[in-house]
């Protein structure tokens, strides 16, 4: 211990110390990573499930029918102005309905089948076309393309996500003859053997083939297998030609689920291959989510109108919260005096951006709606409950940004004679402009992607038009998600998830606008 | 405004009478000032003048009230929340915290620097012609042009930035930050400018010409500065003032105060005993 600046550094008590202390360190930094692994992984999650489930509804089937605009169906006597046209959706749907009873002559044997037959177009997706004939009414009496979207449960089929399915490819089938009693017998040297090991797989998989259904397709001919054996089937005709059968290997498909519990029956399955087949159903982009307003079918549905009525709720917000927040804000930093009134103030400013957002919905409803009686369902209202919601957060961010201004700034502008109000609104505003802007869109934001004070104020409601107006009846893209998200329907699922990465692209780019406006605002120094 | 103290007409009038000594008319006199802030009382009656064209320096230990004593100058303390002045400051026989006094005003005829240059974010003519602009001691383009250029070279910043007047006032240097700022005090032709430890936030060499500069506005302004540097009031000041604890120790001619103060806390402090 002779030289005590030397022995403190290597005495073994510190060293220990030191070692203890950089391995506080390592830690400290293995949590802060492990904390972003976990935040970060939590978002791939969520886009990876949300991004998979809408990828699927970003494009859907669409049926082409060739049709001619019968006049005495289209115009019917009494019936040929063009609001007529318009409205004549059965007209039109009939001529479509029809079009495929021609192209499949078996859907005319019974009823049951002519119910199949019409379920692959809904009434509606003919509206686009009606209007456009209702434009130019000289097309009526020609022949036009008509083209709609697949039912749902069609689409979603073809998509592969209706109904677990087996495939597997046939042998080649050698010969086929028809018998008395309405089946055919396919033949060929072990064509069938590849089908009776997937049964024997599905069997030790537990899954029941008893009740489901193998369908075969060859060209555009689908028919149901029964009796199957290595060499031999009987086959159940469902569309097309016998002869597609012949020397062809054909392809199987092994559905376990009993027809009667299913959306999409096998009659219909083998229709679809077959316009398929024929070219006249093409996977599209689904422009119609845009485009199109709320529909009771998921094939028509669109975010359109909520996504107006989002756009005029955001404008109400606006424009009542972001003033009065500013205002409010540049108030209380910079005029008013700190007593005990404006700490309560700032206290229950503090509350009140606490609040849950459902009891602004209730305070909504009995004040806005019953008390000053203003239209259920609409954004005024709308806005006005979610501006209550923002502001708060307004001024707390604006008081933030007007409190990081440097007081030597206000004390420059002071000190040369500008008064109050011209070191606030020339020198202290300006510079905190950037942050007010944020504090402003973040709360925006907030309240685009809010829910529930909307439901109480009756926004939730189905609403078929486009608002034009503040007081229309409307709804927004949240409670859009919100009510699709309840539907039965198995294709509401996709569509939901492609609404919200709508609603999550229009708060990316809000977001996106906080960032360039900063930036944009720093580069004036 | 007074015509007779627009810096153009002081310019000539005055020059020779530079170097008189200071015992001219006083500029602004002060009488048994009291300052509180809350409870707390900073400044305990203290009264003084300052007298036209000439340095006065208050120094004296931090915490000795004499930045609270300069602000009381121009009112700055009104900003202040709980701060309460006490006592009458004439300048020209009106008491400036009389009520019919407007603050605005009066801060233009009293300019500030700060200790620390605090030029607006804006372009450096902006930075100039923000005050002419407000005070519409301006009317066209061209005269405030001509008063930018006038207080800039006044300032002595004027041939260092008069081609890039539109550059931001602080991409310049701390000193040279600081020249514009006093540029920015004297746009608004003041008579009096307060300085709050102008140079402590820079080095020896920016320091010496905002020393030089002190010494050439002072033909046409009546200058109080605080300083921490007791060199620096030698070497400016005409006048000097000692404060401790809220009093005025003493107050005389800056030589006699360095030479030969008559108290003894003056002394300890000059020479270093405390403080």
């Amino acid at each position: 211990m002779t030289d005590p600046a030397a022995s403190s550094f290597s005495t073994p008590e510190a060293l220990k110390r030191l070692k203890r202390r950089r391995a506080a360190d390592v830690r400290f930094r293995y949590y802060g990573l492990g904390a972003i692994f976990l935040a970060l992984s939590a978002l791939v999650l969520l886009v990876l499930s949300i991004g998979s489930q809408a990828v699927s509804a970003a494009t859907y089937h669409v049926v082409r029918y060739d049709i001619t605009l019968d006049p005495a169906v289209i115009t019917p006597p009494g019936e040929t102005t063009p609001e007529d046209i318009a409205r004549n959706v059965d007209g039109f749907w009939e001529l479509a309905r029809d079009n495929l009873l021609e192209t499949f002559p078996e859907a005319n044997r019974d009823r049951a089948s002519r119910i199949e037959v019409s379920e692959f177009i809904t009434r509606l997706a003919v509206l686009p076309t009606a209007r456009k004939v209702a434009a130019r009414p000289e097309m009526v009496g020609n022949p036009i393309t008509l083209t709609a979207p697949l039912n749902d449960d069609l689409d979603l089929y073809l998509k592969g996500q209706a109904l677990p399915e087996r495939r597997l490819r046939t042998g080649t089938i050698t010969a086929v003859t028809a018998q008395e009693d309405g089946f055919a017998l396919l033949e060929g040297q072990g064509a069938f053997t590849p089908i009776l090991t997937a049964l024997t797989t599905l069997q030790a998989e537990g899954v029941s083939m008893d009740e489901g259904s193998i369908l075969i397709t060859a060209g555009g001919a689908t028919g149901r297998l029964h009796g199957i054996q290595a060499g031999t089937a009987r086959l159940e005709l469902l569309t097309g030609t016998l002869d597609a059968f012949r020397n062809s290997t054909a392809a199987a498909r092994l559905i376990a689920l009993p027809e009667a519990q299913r959306v999409v029956s096998d009659q219909q399955i083998a229709w679809t291959f077959a316009l398929k087949e024929m070219g006249r159903i093409s996977r599209v982009p689904r422009w119609t989510l845009l485009t199109n307003s709320d529909s009771t079918y998921p094939e028509l549905a669109g975010g359109l109108a909520a996504l107006v009525g989002s756009l005029f709720t955001m404008l109400v917000t606006a424009l009542v919260a972001i003033p009065i927040g500013i205002l409010a804000a540049v108030y209380l930093e910079e005029f008013a005096p700190k007593n005990r009134l404006t700490d309560f103030i700032e206290v229950n400013i503090n509350n009140l951006a606490a609040v849950p957002s459902i009891v602004f919905g209730l305070l909504g409803a009995a004040v806005y709606i019953n008390f000053l009686g203003m239209p259920r369902s609409a954004p005024l209202v709308g806005g006005l409950v979610l501006a209550l919601m923002t502001f708060p957060v307004v001024i707390i961010a604006s008081r933030a940004a007007l409190k990081a201004v440097p007081p030597s700034v206000r004390s420059g502008a002071l000190a040369i004679g500008a008064s109050q109000m011209q070191t606030v609104f020339h020198h202290v505003v300006p510079l905190a402009a950037p942050g007010i802007l944020t504090g402003a869109i973040l709360g925006m934001a907030r309240a685009l992607g809010e829910t529930a004070p909307l439901l109480l104020i009756g926004m939730v409601a189905f609403v078929g038009d486009v608002p034009t107006s503040p007081t229309d009846e409307s709804t927004v893209m949240p409670v859009l998600i919100f009510t699709w998200a309840n539907n039965a329907e198995r294709a509401w699922e996709p569509m939901t998830s492609a609404m919200i990465v709508v609603l999550l692209a229009v708060l990316l780019l809000m977001n996106g606008l906080v960032v360039f406006l900063r930036r944009k605002y720093e580069r004036r120094w | 405004m007074d015509s007779d103290h627009t810096p153009q007409a002081a310019g000539s009038v005055l020059a020779p009478a530079a170097d008189a000594p200071p015992a001219a008319a006083p500029r602004i006199d002060c009488r048994d000032i009291k300052v509180f802030y809350g409870a707390t009382q900073a400044i305990h009656g203290v009264s003084m003048s300052f007298p036209d064209r000439a340095v006065t320096a208050l120094i004296g230990p931090s915490g000795c009230g004499k930045s609270t004593f300069l602000r009381c100058l121009n009112r700055m303390n009104d900003t202040i929340e709980n701060c309460r002045v006490e006592g009458q400051i004439l300048m020209d026989g009106q008491d400036i915290n009389d009520h019919s006094i407007d603050p605005v005003l009066l801060r233009s005829r009293v300019g500030m620097v700060f200790q620390k240059p605090n030029p607006f974010p804006k372009s450096i003519y902006d930075n100039i012609a923000y005050g002419p602009r407000i005070h519409g001691i301006a009317t066209s383009r061209e005269d405030l042009d001509a008063i930018v250029e006038k207080s800039l070279r006044r300032a002595g910043l004027w041939e260092e930035v008069k081609d890039r007047l539109q550059a931001p006032g602080t991409s310049l240097s701390g000193g040279q930050q600081q020249r514009l700022c006093i540029a920015r005090a004297i746009a608004v032709r003041p008579e009096v400018i307060l300085m709050d430890e102008p140079c402590s936030a820079l080095d020896p060499v920016a320091t010496a010409r905002i020393e030089e500069l002190i010494d050439e506005l002072r033909k046409r302004y009546c200058i109080v500065i605080v300083t921490h540097s007791m060199q620096q009031a030698a070497r400016v000041s005409q006048r000097t003032a000692f404060f401790h604890l809220g009093n005025l120790v003493e107050m005389g001619e800056t030589e006699q105060i360095f030479t030969n103060p008559r108290e003894k806390r003056t002394e300890d402090y000059i020479t270093g005993r405390f403080g």
